[in-house]
Parts: C-alpha cells; sequence; structure tokens
C-alpha cells in the first residue's frame, strides 16, 4: 500500500515586492513511497525537497496537483495525528527545555496527560539528549537542537517520519547514530521520508531514492539495484612499483603516492591487471569492488541536462 | 473540519461582527455626544493636557482647537444664548500653542459677537488677543483683531486707535492698519471706519460664518448711511421750505436725488411726517442702528427673515 | 480542540512570562505609578485627580506596549522564526493556533493588569487615606482598560498574521493613537461634510472606539460611569475583538508560511 502518494505536484513562487516574479520550485512531480520503506529525496540546493516536504506537512499550499498521506488528503486533520516533522535546521522555543518542549508537543497530538513525560523522556533518549533534557534550549548548540527535532518527530510515535536533512549539524558519530534511529524506525516498521544531499547516508539506509533537481523528478530507484547495476568497477591497491604502464593505459583512475598506487578498473579487467601486477613483482594489497553506484546515479541525472544544453 | 469550512466560519463571523461593531460604535457615538468635550469640563488644568499630550503640545493644541470650532458650530446651530466652554476651550488650546494665531483671530471674534452670534464677552475677546499678542508680538494682524474688538463691540475708539496705531508700527504691517489708527482718532468717520473694517474682514476671511456676518454688517452700514443722508435732505428740506417734504418726489424736485430712494432689498424707504426716515422691512436688516421705527430695538442677530443679498 | 487550544494558551502565558521585557515593563509601571503622589505634592488639592488621570494612563499605556510587542512578538515571531513549523505539523488547525495564541496573551495581560491595578490602589489609597465609595468607579475604568487591552491584542495578531514583526508593532500603535480620536475624527467629519467628511466617517468605523473606553477624566473627579456605557463598550470591544480575529483566521488559513 502507497502510505505517501504525489501526483503532479507543483509549487510557484511569487517574489518580489508585488509579487509579480514567478519562480517555479516543483515542476510537476509524481512518485509514490510504499508502506515501511526508508524512502530518500536526494538532490542538489534548491533542487525542491524541503518545497516537497513542506507541501505535505501543509505549510505551504500546492499550485497544482495533489497529495496524500495513508491514502487521506494531506489537509485532513487525521493525517497530522499520524506524521512526525524535522524540519530543516529546526527552530524551537528556546525558552522552554527540550523536555518541557517534547512535553507540549506530546499533548498537542493527543498523548495522555499522565504518558507524555514518559514518552517524552523516551524519545529524548533515543535521539541521544538525556543528558541535556533540562538544559534551557537557547543554551543548546546546533547538534543538540537537530537531535531534540528529531526526537519531537517522533515522541508521539506516528506511522510515517519526515524528516528534512535530519543528519545536518552532526558530527560523524551523530550521524551514525541518526542513521541507526531511521535503522530502528524502519525495523518498527514505520515509513521513513527523508531528504538529504549526502549520498552516502542515502545509501547506506534507504530502500529507495527518489532524485530531484530544479524542481523536477529524475528518477526514482530500488537502492539495491542501483548498486548492482553500477556494479562494474573494482579498485586495486598494491606497493613496489609505481608504473606499470600497461596497467595505466586500460585504468579509470590510476593514482601512485611513493611506493603505494591505486587503480580504478572495469571489473572485467580485474584478472588481466592482477595478472600484470603480479608480474611486475608488485605485493598486491586490495582489491574491492567500489560503491560510488549511488554518487554515479545522482551525478549522472542531475548533470544530463547541463550537458544537454552544452553541447 | 476542512479549510473551506473554517474559511465560510470565519467570514462569517467577521461579516457579523464587523456589522456589530460598527453599530455599537455608532450608539457609542450617540450615547457620547459631548465626549469630546469632557476633557475640557474636567480637566480644566493645560498642565495636565500637556502631560498627557507626551510632547505633542502643538498636535494637541491642534485638536482642542478643533473641538472649539465644532463647539462653536454647534451652539451657533441651536441658537444658543450661552456659549459657557468656549473661553476655557480657548484658554486651553493657546495655552498649549500659543503660536496657534487662528485660535486668537477667530477666538476673539466668537467670543465678543453679541449672543447668538457669539458668546457676548467682548471683555474676554479683548483679553485673548492681548495674550496672542504678548506671545506673538510681531504679528500686526493681531493688533487689528484688538482694534476691531475695542471699536466695535465695546464702542472705545481710544482704545481701538491705540491698537491700531501699536499694530502699524509692527514691521511687515500693512498701510492701512495707520488709515486706521487715523480714522479712529477722527470723529464722525465711524460709518466710513466701519465700511472699511468689515470690507477687509470679508476680503481676508475664507470661513462662510465670519464672510456671512461681515456682508450682513456692510448692508447694515449701507443702511444706516441712507437713512443718515436722507434725514439730512429733509432736514434741510424743511430749512428752506419750511415744511418737511411730504414725499420723495419732493425731494427728488430739488434734484438731491435722481429716483426713488430703496434699500438694500429694492423697497423704498418710507418718508414720515416728521422728517424722519424708516425701513419698511425693518426685520429683515439686523444690526441696523438708524431707519428704525419708533421704539424699536436694532436686531443683533441674524434671523431667518434676514434679507438674503445678492451677490 | 479544547484541550489543544488549552494547551497553546498555557504556552503563550509561560512564554510571556519568562521574558524579562515583561517584567521591566510591569515594573515600570508600578514605578510610575507610585511616583505619582510625588507629583500631587506640586499640584496641590489636585493630589488624588493628578493620581489616577496619571495611574491610570501608566497602566493602559503599559498594557497597550505589553499588548503590541508581546502579542505581534508571539505570533510574526512564530512564523518569521518557523518555530511554528513544528506545531502546525501535529493535529494543530491553524485558527486553533491563532485562538490559543490569543487566550493565552489575554490570560497574561489579565495578570500584568492586576499587578499594575493593585499597586494603583495601593497608591490611591495612601494619597486619600483609605478607599472610598466612589472608588468603585475606579474599577469601571480599569475594566474599560481591559477591554481596550482585549482590543489591542487582537488587533496585533491580525496584523502580524501578514505582516512583519516591526510592521505589526507599528500598524498596531497607530490603531491605538488613532482609536482614542475616534471622537474627534467624527467631529472633524460633521464638521467639513463632502465627501472627505464621509470618508473620515467611515474610517472612524474601521478603528476601534478605544476613545469612549476611556474614562479616566471623569472617575478622576469621582463621576459615575452610566450602566449604558458600560455595556456599549462591552459589546463594542468584544465584537471588534472577535472581527479582527476572524480576519486574522482567514488571512492565516490560506497563507503559505515562509
Ligand atoms: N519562500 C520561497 N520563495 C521563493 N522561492 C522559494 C521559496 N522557497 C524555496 N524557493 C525556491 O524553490 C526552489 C526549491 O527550494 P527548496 O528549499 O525546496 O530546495 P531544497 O531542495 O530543499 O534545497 P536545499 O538542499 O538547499 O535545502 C529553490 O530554487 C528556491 O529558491
Ligand atoms: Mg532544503
Amino acid at each position: 500500500m502507497a502510505v505517501i502518494e504525489i501526483q503532479n505536484l507543483r509549487k510557484t513562487y511569487k517574489t518580489g515586492f508585488w509579487r509579480k516574479t514567478e519562480k517555479e520550485g516543483l515542476k510537476g512531480i509524481s512518485f509514490e513511497v510504499r508502506e515501511g520503506e526508508v524512502f530518500g529525496c536526494l538532490g542538489p540546493n534548491g533542487a525542491g525537497k524541503t518545497t516537497t516536504l513542506k507541501i505535505l506537512m501543509g505549510l505551504i499550499f500546492p499550485s497544482g496537483g495533489t497529495a496524500r498521506i495513508l491514502g487521506m488528503d494531506i489537509h485532513d486533520p487525521r493525517v497530522k495525528q499520524q506524521i512526525g516533522f524535522l524540519p530543516e535546521q529546526p527552530y524551537l522555543y528556546d525558552y522552554l527545555t527540550p523536555l518541557e518542549l517534547l512535553e507540549y508537543y506530546a499533548g498537542l497530538s493527543g498523548v495522555p496527560a499522565r504518558e507524555r513525560r514518559k514518552r517524552s523522556e523516551a524519545a529524548l533518549a533515543r535521539a541521544g539528549m538525556s543528558e541535556a533534557a533540562n538544559m534551557p534550549m537557547r543554551k543548546c548548540s546546533k547538534g543538540m537542537l537537530q537531535r531534540v527535532g528529531i526526537a519531537q518527530a517522533i515522541v508521539h510515535d506516528p506511522k510515517v517520519v519526515f524528516l528534512d536533512e535530519p543528519m545536518s549539524g552532526l558530527d560523524p558519530i551523530g550521524r551514525r547514530e541518526v542513521r541507526e534511529l531511521i535503522q530502528s524506525l524502519h525495523d518498527e516498521g514505520k515509513t521513513v521520508f527523508f531528504s538529504t544531499h549526502i549520498l552516502t547516508d542515502a545509501e547506506a539506509i534507504c530502500d529507495r531514492v527518489a532524485v530531484l533537481d530544479r524542481g523536477e523528478l529524475k528518477g526514482v530507484d530500488v537502492v539495491a539495484d542501483l548498486l548492482s547495476k553500477a556494479r562494474g568497477k573494482v579498485e586495486i591497491t598494491w606497493q613496489g612499483q609505481p608504473k606499470i604502464e600497461s596497467i595505466r593505459a586500460m585504468s579509470l583512475d590510476y593514482h601512485a603516492t611513493g611506493e603505494s598506487v591505486r587503480a580504478v578498473v572495469k571489473e572485467a579487467d580485474t584478472d588481466r591487471v592482477v595478472d600484470a601486477v603480479r608480474q611486475a613483482g608488485a605485493r598486491l594489497v586490495s582489491v574491492t569492488p567500489v560503491h560510488g553506484a549511488l554518487e554515479e546515479y545522482f551525478l549522472a541525472k542531475v548533470d544530463a541536462p547541463k550537458k544537454e544544453a552544452e553541447e | 473540519m476542512t479549510g473551506g469550512a473554517i474559511s465560510r466560519w470565519a467570514m462569517t463571523a467577521l461579516l457579523l461582527s464587523a456589522a456589530g461593531a460598527a453599530y455599537t460604535s455608532y450608539r457609542l457615538e450617540r450615547m457620547r455626544s459631548g465626549a469630546t468635550l469632557d476633557d475640557v469640563l474636567l480637566v480644566q488644568s493645560p498642565k495636565m493636557v500637556k502631560a498627557a499630550s507626551l510632547g505633542y503640545t502643538g498636535l494637541a493644541a491642534d485638536i482642542y482647537w478643533t473641538r472649539t470650532v465644532q463647539y462653536f458650530g454647534g451652539k451657533h446651530r441651536e441658537k444658543a444664548m450661552r456659549y459657557e466652554l468656549l473661553r476655557p476651550m480657548l484658554a486651553l488650546t493657546t495655552d498649549l500653542d500659543p503660536q496657534l494665531t487662528v485660535a486668537y483671530e477667530f477666538g476673539s471674534f466668537f467670543l465678543a459677537q453679541k449672543p447668538p452670534e457669539g458668546a457676548g464677552d467682548p471683555q474676554a475677546a479683548v483679553d485673548l488677543v492681548k495674550k496672542g499678542i504678548a506671545a506673538n508680538p510681531r504679528n500686526w494682524r493681531l493688533y487689528y483683531h484688538l482694534g476691531f474688538v475695542e471699536y466695535e463691540e465695546r464702542k472705545d475708539v481710544i482704545a481701538a486707535a491705540d491698537a491700531f496705531e501699536a499694530g502699524s508700527r509692527v514691521p511687515g504691517a500693512l498701510p492701512w492698519m495707520k488709515v486706521m489708527a487715523a480714522a479712529m482718532r477722527q470723529k464722525g468717520g465711524e460709518i466710513d471706519t466701519a465700511r472699511y473694517m468689515w470690507t477687509n474682514i470679508y476680503e481676508s476671511s475664507d470661513d462662510p460664518l465670519i464672510k456671512q456676518n461681515a456682508v450682513y454688517r456692510l448692508i447694515a452700514l449701507r443702511i444706516d448711511e441712507d437713512v443718515l443722508n436722507l434725514e439730512k435732505m429733509a432736514a434741510e428740506y424743511q430749512k428752506r421750505n419750511g415744511s418737511y417734504p411730504a414725499n420723495w418726489q419732493q425731494v427728488i424736485g430739488m434734484g438731491w436725488l435722481k429716483g426713488m430712494p430703496v434699500d438694500p432689498s429694492k423697497t423704498p424707504y418710507r418718508l414720515m411726517a416728521d422728517g424722519r426716515v424708516e425701513v419698511q422691512e425693518y426685520q429683515r436688516f439686523p444690526f441696523i442702528t438708524r431707519g428704525l421705527p419708533a421704539g424699536k430695538q436694532s436686531i443683533e442677530r441674524i434671523t431667518e427673515e434676514s434679507f438674503k443679498p445678492q451677490q | 480542540m479544547r484541550a489543544r487550544l488549552a494547551l497553546i494558551a498555557a504556552n503563550t502565558f509561560r512564554e510571556a512570562v519568562r521574558d524579562r521585557v515583561l517584567y521591566n515593563l510591569v515594573f515600570f509601571a508600578l514605578l510610575m505609578v507610585a511616583a505619582a503622589p510625588l507629583f500631587g505634592v506640586i499640584s496641590i488639592g489636585v493630589e488624588k485627580i493628578f493620581m489616577v488621570n496619571l495611574g491610570l494612563a501608566a497602566i493602559v499605556l503599559f498594557g497597550v506596549v505589553i499588548a503590541i510587542f508581546v502579542g505581534t512578538g508571539l505570533v510574526s515571531k512564530e512564523i518569521e522564526k518557523r518555530t511554528l513549523y513544528t506545531v502546525l505539523a501535529r493535529p494543530v488547525a491553524r485558527w486553533e493556533f491563532i485562538l490559543g495564541k490569543y487566550l493565552g496573551l489575554a490570560a497574561t495581560l489579565a495578570v500584568n493588569t492586576s499587578c499594575m491595578a493593585a499597586g494603583f490602589f495601593v497608591a490611591v489609597a495612601y494619597v486619600s487615606v483609605g478607599l472610598h465609595a466612589a472608588d468603585v468607579n475606579l474599577l469601571v475604568a480599569l475594566y474599560l482598560i481591559g477591554l481596550q487591552l482585549l482590543v489591542m491584542t487582537a488587533l496585533a495578531i491580525l496584523f502580524s498574521s501578514f505582516s512583519t514583526p516591526i510592521f505589526s508593532a507599528a500598524f498596531s500603535f497607530a490603531m491605538f493613537v488613532i482609536g482614542n480620536f475616534v471622537e474627534d475624527m467624527r467631529g472633524f467629519a460633521a464638521m467639513s461634510g463632502g465627501p472627505e467628511g464621509w470618508l473620515v466617517r467611515g474610517l472612524s468605523y474601521l478603528v476601534p472606539n478605544l476613545g469612549a473606553m476611556n474614562v479616566a477624566a471623569q472617575v478622576a473627579h469621582g463621576q459615575p460611569v452610566p450602566g449604558a456605557l458600560i455595556l456599549a463598550d462591552t459589546a463594542n470591544a468584544l465584537f471588534y475583538a472577535v472581527a479582527a480575529l476572524a480576519a486574522a483566521v482567514l488571512i492565516f488559513e490560506r497563507r503559505d508560511l515562509k
């Protein structure tokens, strides 16, 4: 069953003092997110990711097209009971502490009064904010606010969670924690829709991704398929012989640092390269398939029109 | 509730309550018809008003001046015989802004005129203009107004002459201030002087009330002058012929008149057996001092049956 | 729905109460009221009159400043700073947000005004050596001030529903000033007549009739306020506040958040 259905969604922003200048944020996109999926929305800056999320949250109104969540129109009040939302760079009431904020929000989402404290504490713990739960939010760091933002998105145990760039502002440990959190939401059977322009994050946790660019949908694909499709390259490293001309000629990338060499070759050439390394008397260090798949997919989708324009 | 339903509710509430607000505002207006006078009645201390106007005393003075004119207009319309608040209002206005010269010019006029044309308090008018002169000694027009009130309302030719003379010495004063001073000093120049003054007032004022008053004054002056001249002719006739003329024909026969003498309403003057001259419809001419039937008082206000002058 | 309104109102109250600016404002108002007896010494014989005028003026002025700054701050700041996103992504309708904010603000103002009023009564009792029966009129004046604040808060929210915080504050303050001269506007309209007279008269129905809710001068002289006036003022203020809030909802309901 489709949890999110987006059909020909368009958004035209009117800007300028007289609101005369029009700017197309979304040019008619359609896709579906299935139940229990972790769905990534990818795209460079200004692609329309936040616009899509704001329309889904009812914060702005689409200029055309329809969007449904859990089979209901997005403006149906019942939808809001079942969803959680982390905005891009969350701004939260800075006169409250994280715990107060979560209790307030839990109340707004209809959590019964006696459960609010318990649920808020649990959500903060999940987001790694237990220790700072009673610290005024105006003293929180950017990363801490991001964590509070994530906690408020899940405090009322929603069925669908929308996250706009959930990893931004976090340190590497934080990123991993958020990744694990999304994973655990996935394990609980929740649907997660999140936007990012960091590809490795999406690659690691998404079931499927949509690629947006300048308001247009460039493609929707299953990540596993993408990976296998693009798996055609191997990275080979060795030591002792910096210049093996026969390999350099067939390499896609060849890089020597002192005694160590790193070469990227087509998967089909692996055996020939390995043989050449042995014959040259170098010491083979590693042979690894390359995982740049999503990045390539992404760049290919995003760059295509640019190249066309250049030609 | 859907968005449309909420908008309909809000629109209904807006229309109903806007109507209610307008209606109650109208009722309040009715209920508090003299509301703007409360301040003057209760807070007769300019100090307090100054404090309350937060330094915008000029603006406060303008507001009080507007209220004064409105008060005067209202009283005038209902032909009131008492203008109790006129003096305190003018005092407050001029205390707030001593440079507001219109308040002295028109204020003295409102105060000096006999009821119901004004408050009938020439002393207060003189005091007000003197206060204005003290605050604005370089404004020669204020001396003119002082002279006018002294002469016209208090019949004090000496004081009037002094005022005109003092004013004529202010740099920039128009030359006729000197003429006025001279005329005041010279006895018998009464009608001419008065005519001069009223013509000047008519020409220099934009206020319809004041202009109208000046027109009636000028008409009255013309009648006074006519009657004086006609009575002189009758006396001369009696000196020459031993008896008063029986009709105007006889006076015309002497070559002293070109035709039937008529008042401004084209009605002939009535020649009496004792050589007096009477105005036939004297009720139509307020302010006339001559030509009144024996025992009749001069009418000191403009009435309904007053002659409507043809401009 | 009622639970959510109460939560939003309570949170608004909490925000206002945690704002240091509010305490400063209330403190200054109390200081002004407390200083009034000192002014009274200067104007012998009218101590109490002066005291009442000044005290009520201080209360209404500071009340309005709070209503405007906290009011525009609380709503347009939420839009400007996007704290609203996480609220409206919950089962909170936009009209509930507006109404909840309004109720919270009204509660805040009620508490503030009560504090200032208590200080005021202490000062009056000090100046006139105890309270008298006629001082009931002061309560009426305070009640009418409360009505003015209800109207001003609704206006502040209306302006913030479509404008930036600074503009909202400026518009609201302009309305407050003009609202105090509604009766003068009508006087002017009656005097000038013609199309501009009608225009001014029409405008006088658009701005709140705050002048009619200002009875400071009367009560300072111990004059009673007619019941009919209290009633008409109450109806007018409530109608006006509802109209302003309904307009705010109409605008806000369709608006794209930035
Ligand atoms: N309020 C607005 N007024 C005018 N244009 C806007 C507005 N919001 C977004 N846009 C425009 O719409 C386009 C899409 O913006 P959006 O914020 O959805 O991008 P995004 O994919 O979230 O980018 P980022 O990765 O930088 O967050 C951009 O070109 C942007 O300039
Ligand atoms: Mg974005």
